[in-house]
């Protein structure tokens, strides 16, 4: 690299023009301002090709659900919810402080930059966490990808000596102890600029496992659900609505944990309480979209595509989520730096653009998996 | 045009030669000084060397397999591996030809090169993400060899399902080596994008740019737009492939047929990222060595961009009879007739860019008339493809193996080789042998015909393409064929040498060996490191009314009239027998 640092430096001297290059502004750029638009207009070309990159998964899932709607709509019966929405609001909150981060970096308010990337990576962070608890969930139940689906509605929770949740977690210690061991040792050295950046490092790691802990309360919070005793009566009802046809519906809602089917179930078995016995008439079926599920959907063949879509929109997102950190944590040193100012913001303006792209497929990905009813 | 035509009472231009310390090849020394380099220049030829090489490779491989339909129960691989044997080089030689060779070569190798000098830039906008791009393609690159190395991938370059998600051989690595290259050529896009909107210098408006810059534009426009989405389907192949996802796979409720959709949404317009370059150079080219003003220049540009956007909504020409409804492939059947109309517009304004202009039949100009004619074959054969009755019995067939390599090596192949001709003298700072650059041009275009004439003829009469065996009736067409390609390689080994020797033979190459007027032309022979040492007068592209021969030291100058700077007390008058 010095080489052509010393060709450069030479070629500058000899053409004389470094007296009105600032420092952050790169050679060949006559301008900050040119070279603000250069990266503006990089930044949305780039979001363009994310966007169309997701499409493909778009487009795939367009195509199943028009095949099969039966299948999403039983199947999004796993997701849970809460979860889900907590991971919404975490990261629209994330969106909020980031756009705060880019203000900040334009004021040259460096504490408020630090603080404001701190927290968006903690929410990036708690997100994962979540994640971590939704993702480790159905594996243990089997709910996976067409390929390797082993769920059985009859043993919903096999027993497996397979710790999901562990080995998602164990990076996530590992990095938790580096930080931490980073931050002691620039502590004990007294190298200033390493405590400033190890230390809100050290509260991003710990969020995720925030993230677990919250995952986990939600979760445990479902299968404590206070309405669990009176299921056996609403499943038998609905049953007796639907003229002895078992369906998908009270098949999955055995399964403790999907609070979502059980609160459909007890939803229309309250329904066809207030509604009598009329709708029950000469053979009709009451057309509950759920009513048509053919009884195997819980298949490879059938709810397997449907996770496997759901992993795999999740999981680029995710990956997304990782790519994000990085930058992130990148502009988080440049910030304790100093780098950026009024003239110089660049780099925080188009991470922030990336991060609230990253947020807005999320922001589709949650209706269309997890809110179908 | 002959000596002693520069008129007097006017002032030469000409930047002279580079000194070693400005030359961009020269300016820093050491292995390092190139592979970290962030100059543009010398990403570009790093690129140059790559391609060459993938093609090269390529090229053995596909005399591999003329060697082998030599006999109709084939003549090169026997044993019961004979036949798969054969479709992994026919993979190989489609998948490197079209990942590493075709769509890299224009645009990344020459683009990098010529996009910043000929806008009269220093640089591309992220020099960075430039060579970033560069070791991505190093790296896709490599992928393939390891595919080629744990071997038997035998799917073609298509990797079509099911038989892609069935079969055990080397999928997952060549499309992640597929995968790879494709952001290569995403960055690449993304930074010419960037670089042509926002690096121009003063004067250089949108229609003043050199109908290369606008090709490149339309190119770059495809790579972004289309390349993520073969992303996402390779990804989706490789999960796939790894844990039967069930989107492509019918074993698992998938559909083949969505494969094909969301392969050649990206592969239709990745035709274009081949052609439209191509396009580019050969706007040039004409005009240059026909020393004439290019004819309809908004035209050919607007054209470019009519193709990459139409580009964008034929895919389903390649599945006519994959079993889309009648209705869908009757408006496909159409809208692959609408992208023909630009094309052909392009095709009508070269020809007239000739007419009445004083032709030079140099090197560059021999390719840039072989791609006219032979561009013209593959377009029009396209249209045959392009209509339903007829494609039903063309599809598979070697008819569409000869459109496609008309329009690829007699189209992009041949420009490159144009394009290479035209541009060496600027890269590397020396002159080739004339005569031998267009005797290979000459045995190129003959070579090249008698290997790719004959299989319109084979498929049309239903020799079906990927086969390793066929029947004794089609045996004469193909020996013709394959005599065919070793003649081809002769030609392109002529080139090769012609090149290489003038690297230690050559003259030393002045500022303008061709009398272009773009801004290229204007810096020395190599460029200096900085390319201009402040932003270029910029004029007119096409322009050549003050560019004259000077016979004496065999170069094109650049004249001005006499100007006396700042007239001190008394302005005389000026005497005005130069031109004007
Ligand atoms: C000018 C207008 C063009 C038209 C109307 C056209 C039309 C077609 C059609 C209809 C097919 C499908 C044939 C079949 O599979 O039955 C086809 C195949 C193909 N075309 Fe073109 N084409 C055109 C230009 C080009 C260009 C410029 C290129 C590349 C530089 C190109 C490359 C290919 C390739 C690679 C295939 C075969 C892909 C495969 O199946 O492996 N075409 N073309
Ligand atoms: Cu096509």
């Amino acid at each position: 690299m010095s080489t052509i640092e010393a060709a450069a430096e030479n070629a500058h001297d000899a053409h004389g023009h470094d007296h009105d290059h600032p420092s952050f502004l790169a050679h060949h750029f006559d301008t900050p301002e040119q070279q603000f638009d250069s990266g503006k207009l990089g930044i949305w070309l780039f979001l363009v090709t994310e966007i169309l990159f997701f499409s493909g998964m778009f487009c795939a899932y367009a195509i199943f659900r028009m095949l099969r709607p039966d299948v999403f709509e039983g199947c999004s019966q796993f997701l849970n919810t809460k979860l889900g929405a907590i991971n919404t609001g975490v990261l629209l909150f994330s969106s909020l402080t980031m756009a705060w981060a880019v203000r900040c970096s334009q004021t040259r308010q460096n504490k408020g930059l630090v603080a404001m990337l701190a927290s968006t990576l903690s929410c990036a962070m708690i997100f994962l966490g979540v994640k971590a608890i939704e993702y480790s969930h159905k594996w243990e139940m089997g709910l996976l990808p067409a390929g390797l689906f082993t769920f059985d509605q009859n043993n919903p929770h096999p027993e497996t000596d397979t710790h999901y949740l562990f080995y998602i977690c164990l990076p996530f210690m590992f990095l938790l102890a580096g930080v931490v061991l980073w931050l002691i040792i620039s502590l004990v050295r007294g190298n200033e600029f390493h405590v400033k950046c190890a230390k809100p490092l050290t509260v991003v790691a710990i969020c995720f496992f925030v993230g677990i802990g919250l995952g986990m309360i939600l979760e445990s919070g479902d299968s404590s659900h206070s309405e669990e005793e009176g299921l056996e009566e609403e499943v038998m009802m609905a049953e007796a609505v639907e003229l002895g046809n078992e369906s998908v519906l009270q098949k999955i809602s055995r399964d403790d944990t999907n609070s979502g089917a059980k609160s459909e179930l007890i939803a229309r078995a309250r329904q066809s309480d207030t509604a009598g016995t009329s709708i029950v008439q000469e053979g009709q079926i009451i057309s509950g979209a759920i009513v048509s599920v053919e009884e195997d959907v819980m298949t490879k063949r059938q709810a397997g595509v449907f996770f496997s879509i759901y992993y795999c929109m999740t999981g680029v997102h995710a990956i997304h989520i990782l790519f994000g950190i990085g930058f992130l944590v990148w502009l988080l040193v440049r910030a304790v730096r100093e780098d950026f100012n009024p003239q110089y913001f660049g780099p925080v303006d188009y991470v922030g653009l990336y991060w609230h792209l990253v947020d807005l497929i999320w922001i589709y990905l949650f209706p269309l998996l997890y809110l179908i009813r | 045009m002959s000596a002693g035509s520069i008129p007097s009472g006017n002032q030469i231009k000409d930047p002279g030669y580079p000194t070693s310390s400005e030359n961009y090849l020269t300016n820093s020394k050491g292995a390092l000084s190139w592979l970290l380099t962030l100059d543009h220049k010398r990403i570009g030829v790093m690129y140059l060397i790559g391609v060459m090489t993938a093609f090269f490779g390529a090229g053995l491989l596909a005399l591999l397999i003329r060697l082998h339909l030599f006999r109709p129960e084939g003549a090169v691989f026997s044993g019961p591996e004979a036949n798969n044997w054969y479709n992994q080089v026919f993979t190989l030689h489609g998948a490197i030809m079209v990942f590493l060779f075709i769509i890299p070569s224009i645009p990344a190798a020459l683009g990098n090169f010529l996009v910043p000098v000929m806008l009269g830039a220093k640089d591309v906008a992220f020099p960075r993400l430039n060579l970033s791009s560069f070791y991505l393609w190093v790296a896709g690159a490599l992928f393939f060899i390891a595919a080629l190395l744990a071997s038997r991938l035998d799917t073609g370059w298509t990797f079509y399902t099911p038989y892609s998600t069935t079969t055990d051989t080397s999928v997952i690595l060549a499309t992640s080596g597929a995968f790879i290259l494709g952001f290569s050529s995403i960055f690449t896009g993304l930074n010419f994008i960037v670089t042509i909107n926002t690096m121009r210098p003063p004067g250089m408006t949108w229609f003043r740019m050199p109908l290369f810059l606008w090709a490149t534009y339309a190119t770059s426009i495809i790579q972004v737009l289309a390349t993520p989405v073969l992303g996402i389907t390779l990804l989706l192949l490789i999960a796939e492939k790894v844990m039967h996802i069930g989107i492509f796979d019918p074993e698992f409720n998938g559909d083949p047929v969505t494969f094909q959709h969301f392969f050649w949404f990206y592969s239709h317009p990745a035709v274009y990222i081949m052609i439209l370059p191509a396009f580019g150079v050969i706007s040039d080219l004409i005009s240059v060595h026909s020393h004439k003003r290019i004819f309809g220049y908004r035209f050919i540009a607007y054209s470019s961009i009519a193709i990459a956007l139409l580009g964008f909504l034929v895919w389903g020409h390649h599945m006519f009879t994959s079993g889309m409804g009648p209705l869908t492939t009757i408006i496909f059947s159409a809208l692959t007739f609408t992208v023909s109309v630009p094309s052909a517009i392009k095709v009508f304004n070269w020809l007239a860019t000739m007419y009445k202009g004083s032709i030079s039949l140099t090197t560059p100009m021999c390719f840039a008339i072989s791609f006219i004619f032979l561009f013209t074959i593959g377009g029009l054969t396209g249209l045959h493809l392009g209509t339903l009755a007829t494609d039903m019995h063309l599809h598979d067939t070697y008819f569409v193996v000869a459109h496609f390599h008309y329009v690829m090596v007699g189209g992009t192949l041949v420009a490159f080789l144009g394009a290479l001709f035209h541009w060496w003298p600027k890269m590397f700072g020396k002159m080739y042998n004339e005569t031998g650059g267009r005797i290979s041009a000459l045995v190129i275009f003959l070579g090249f015909n008698l290997t790719f004439l004959p299989q319109f003829v084979l498929g049309s009469r239903g020799m079906p393409r990927r086969y390793a065996t066929y029947d004794p009736e089609f045996q004469t067409l193909h020996q013709v064929s394959t005599y065919g390609t070793l003649l081809l390689g002769v030609g392109l080994l002529i080139s090769l040498v012609v090149l290489l020797r003038s690297l230690y033979k050559g003259e030393r190459a002045p500022a303008n060996p061709w009398g272009g007027a773009t801004l290229e032309w204007q810096c020395t022979s190599p460029p200096p490191f900085y390319n201009f040492d402040r932003p270029p007068l910029v004029g007119d592209p096409y322009d050549f009314s003050d560019i004259f021969w000077d016979s004496e030291n065999e170069r094109y100058v650049t004249i001005e009239p006499d100007r006396k700077i700042a007239p001190v007390e008394q302005p005389e008058p000026v005497h005005a027998e130069g031109n004007h």
